[in-house]
């Protein structure tokens, strides 16, 4: 990963000025490009670019321009089909002076056009200078790997691969963007284009923005989700000859993101999908892969028995870090300033400890089994949503709630009929199962609780709702679309793009110049798994089925049939001395709430008061509790001053 | 223990652990925990224990239904009954 930073102002620009702040910009970003810096300024558009050295190490630097000096570009990511690009391209006449993906792009837009992007597998952010049309392209990948943010005014367009580094070009501060929060403590992450700071944007995934100037800027969509409107669409193949497929598209996938001139190593959490990926690896490289994983030292949520029968199995040299509760209250603080954003849980953390391990033994790259559970089917909520229909078709049955227990075996319920309580705590939304989001309302429902923090002018100031901006997400083709799609759809564009693999995923690796590879996130994959019949994600309750049989190739049955563990970090909250005896009581003190005017600090004193006794925290109440503290952390960081 | 003292009790505690305040008008005596989304399936359960503790109350199996324990009044009745044996 890179960081890229850039500027369209409305007048000319003195390059020398351009350049300070395209360079105090770039430098809030040399976690994420160390190896190298580099400046673009002519007129009123500037870019900037800091190097994370991957390919063509010598001969990649950038901003880059063609020979003419008619186009340039600068570009984070990676475009992992660049070899087959460039000799299409070479074929075509164009001629290349280096070995880099980032010179395939500049030829690639002078070839087709707006339509480059369709040509791209790859993880990328690109801001791309026309000089003839004195338009900017900003550009992000189809799911949402690489992070770009923007502002705009009537004076200027600018934008950056993290919030951080827009600061240097703005007119003003940071401040929250109230709705966004409410959004947040309803479904963990805002939803694009917003941001959690007013006035600050980001560039949708699978979008495009054409910048002629700061008032005049197009957006459009190049990629979007989509699933079969009726049962004719599906892909009518037979079992075995999708399994072939599924292994033709997760082998090229994994083939492509092998290229590099660096070493690359892979996470493997001794889950199914890190280790299918893992063995995929195994059989292409021809030395022995370096495998990493976390492992806590709570024993309810350490999976290192099943990492290290994975690693027996395929012969990995594996790194295991161990995590407990203090190292997570040491590093929550600078966790937050790089996920710029509050989070419910502190799991995100953990992988920033990961990367940071990862980076110490030398690996600038890793694969990872990210977004395998999206595309292929293997969360529980797609199996409780499942239930959740079936007994919505009989809302009164007091059996059929009862099979989510069979979901949620640690669940703890009140002995004898316990359905009057599943119907209290899945049965939100059981008289509406028609509706497109029915599948996330239990989860929402939960999560809100934390919004009884919320002080009364804070919550009279939210003026628009979750499930109504949910409700615009979808395209109108998806009243046709199978129920189990539309949660896939729901899980990809909410929880995956704007959590996951930002908060968790390239904000967690790039904090220690650490680059993640996501093979299950392959379009060509993505939009062969959204024509898969559902009963090939999900077969009766055994998910990702399809995944296993053809996994059960490379691994023995007890890895590939083994049940879908999430994973679980511990959460701060859980720990009294992680919480009480750190840096981080500072944050939930009554003096903090009444500063920011955000939490009653009356009742969080009653939260913290039942955290300090025996008793541990629910689910709801803990990540109200990490809510609270990460949003003051947040504030704290970023609007208490100028950054 | 009289009626008012325990009503007292019972209030503070839902009050003050799942409803985050002292504020007494926050609860009706009558607002069935479940409904509002007071208490979930851990808070049935700490309800449970908190009336073992606080009022030497076993909870039987067959007696863990909402008619029993879905608001202070309920519990406040269901505890009578228990004590009447």
């Amino acid at each position: 990963m890179c960081g890229i930073v850039g500027i369209v102002a409305a007048n000319p620009t003195p390059p020398e000025a351009q350049h300070t702040v395209l360079a105090a910009m770039a430098s809030r970003l040399l976690h994420r490009g160390p190896d190298a810096d580099g400046y673009y300024c002519q007129g009123a558009v500037g870019l900037g670019h800091r190097r994370l050295s991957i390919i063509d190490l010598a001969g990649g630097a950038q901003p880059m321009q063609t020979a003419d000096g008619a186009l340039c570009v600068t570009f984070n990511g990676e475009i992992f089909n660049f070899i087959e690009l460039r000799q299409a391209l070479e074929q075509k006449g164009y001629k290349f002076s280096t070995h880099s993906d980032t010179e395939v792009i500049l030829h690639l837009y002078r070839e087709y056009g707006m339509d480059f992007p369709n040509k791209l597998n790859g993880q990328f952010a690109i801001g791309l200078w026309d000089v003839a049309r004195q338009q900017l392209i900003l550009v992000r990948d189809r799911v949402g790997i690489c992070p770009l943010y923007y502002y705009f005014d009537s004076e200027q367009l600018v934008f950056a691969s993290e919030i951080k580094a827009l600061a240097p070009a703005l007119p003003h501060g940071f401040t929250l963007n109230n709705q966004a929060l409410d959004d947040i403590f309803t479904g963990w992450t805002c939803l694009p284009p917003e941001t959690i700071f007013r006035d600050i944007w980001q560039v949708q995934p699978g979008e495009m923005l054409i910048v002629s100037d700061p008032k005049n800027i197009t957006r459009q969509f190049y990629w979007q989700l989509n699933y079969p409107q009726n049962t004719g669409e599906y892909d009518r193949r037979t079992e075995n000859q999708l399994i072939d497929e599924l292994h033709h598209l997760l082998t090229d996938a994994t083939s492509i993101r092998l290229r590099s001139d660096v070493p690359i190593g892979a996470y493997l959490s001794g889950g199914l999908d890190s280790s299918v990926l893992v063995a995929l690896m195994h059989k292409q490289i021809n030395a022995q892969l370096h495998t990493f994983s976390l492992g806590f030292t709570d024993p309810a949520l350490d999976e290192s028995a099943f990492q290290d029968r994975v690693v027996n199995f395929l012969g990995t040299q594996h790194s295991r870090r161990m995590i407990d509760y203090n190292q997570i209250a040491q590093s929550l603080v600078q966790t937050i300033w790089h996920t710029e954003s509050p989070i419910l849980r502190t799991a995100p953390v953990p992988m920033g400890l990961l990367s940071q391990w990862v980076h110490e033994q030398g690996y600038k790259v890793v694969l990872t089994g990210e977004g395998a559970d999206e595309v292929l089917g293997g969360y529980d909520i797609f199996k409780e949503a499942k239930v959740r229909q079936f007994w919505a078709k009989q809302p009164s049955s007091s059996w059929r709630p009862q099979l989510l227990t069979r979901l949620y075996p640690y669940m703890e319920l009140p002995k004898g009929d316990a359905s009057v309580y599943l119907k209290r705590f899945f049965g939100v939304g059981l008289e509406t199962p028609e509706l497109l989001w029915h599948s996330h309302m239990p989860r929402w429902q939960t999560t809100s609780k934390a919004k009884l923090f919320f002080s009364d002018n804070f919550a009279a100031s939210l003026n628009d709702n979750f499930e109504s901006k949910i409700s615009r997400l979808f395209p109108p083709q998806a009243a046709n679309w199978h129920v189990f799609n539309r949660a896939q759809f729901l899980e990809i564009k909410t929880l995956m793009s704007g959590y996951l693999l930002t908060s968790q995923g390239d904000r967690m690796l790039t904090k220690h110049s650490v680059e993640g590879r996501f093979p299950f996130l392959d379009h060509r994959l993505m939009e062969f798994a959204n024509r898969l019949p559902p009963k090939f994600k999900m077969k009766a309750m055994r998910e990702k089925y399809l995944l296993r049989r053809m996994a059960s190739i490379y691994l023995p049955p007890d890895i590939s049939l083994r049940h879908k563990q999430p994973y679980r970090a511990p959460n701060v909250a859980a720990s009294q001395d992680a919480l009480f005896n750190s840096e981080l009581a500072d944050y939930l003190t009554a003096d903090t709430c009444n500063r920011w005017g955000i939490f009653t600090a009356n009742k969080v004193g009653f939260l913290l008061q039942k955290a300090r006794a025996a008793k541990a925290l629910n689910t709801s109440e803990a990540q109200a509790l990490t809510g609270i503290l990460t949003t003051h952390i947040l504030l704290d960081q970023f609007c208490s001053r100028r950054i | 223990m009289t009626t008012d003292a325990a009503r007292e009790q019972l209030r503070q505690f839902i009050l003050n652990n799942y409803l985050f305040t002292d504020e007494q008008s926050a609860l009706a005596d009558d607002a069935s925990f479940l409904d509002n989304g007071i208490l979930d399936s851990m808070g049935i359960l700490e309800l449970i224990d908190f009336l073992d503790e606080g009022f030497n109350i076993k909870v039987a199996g067959d007696e863990l239904v909402p008619e029993n324990l879905d608001s202070i009044n309920s519990v406040l009745k269901f505890l009578a009954a228990k004590a009447q044996g």
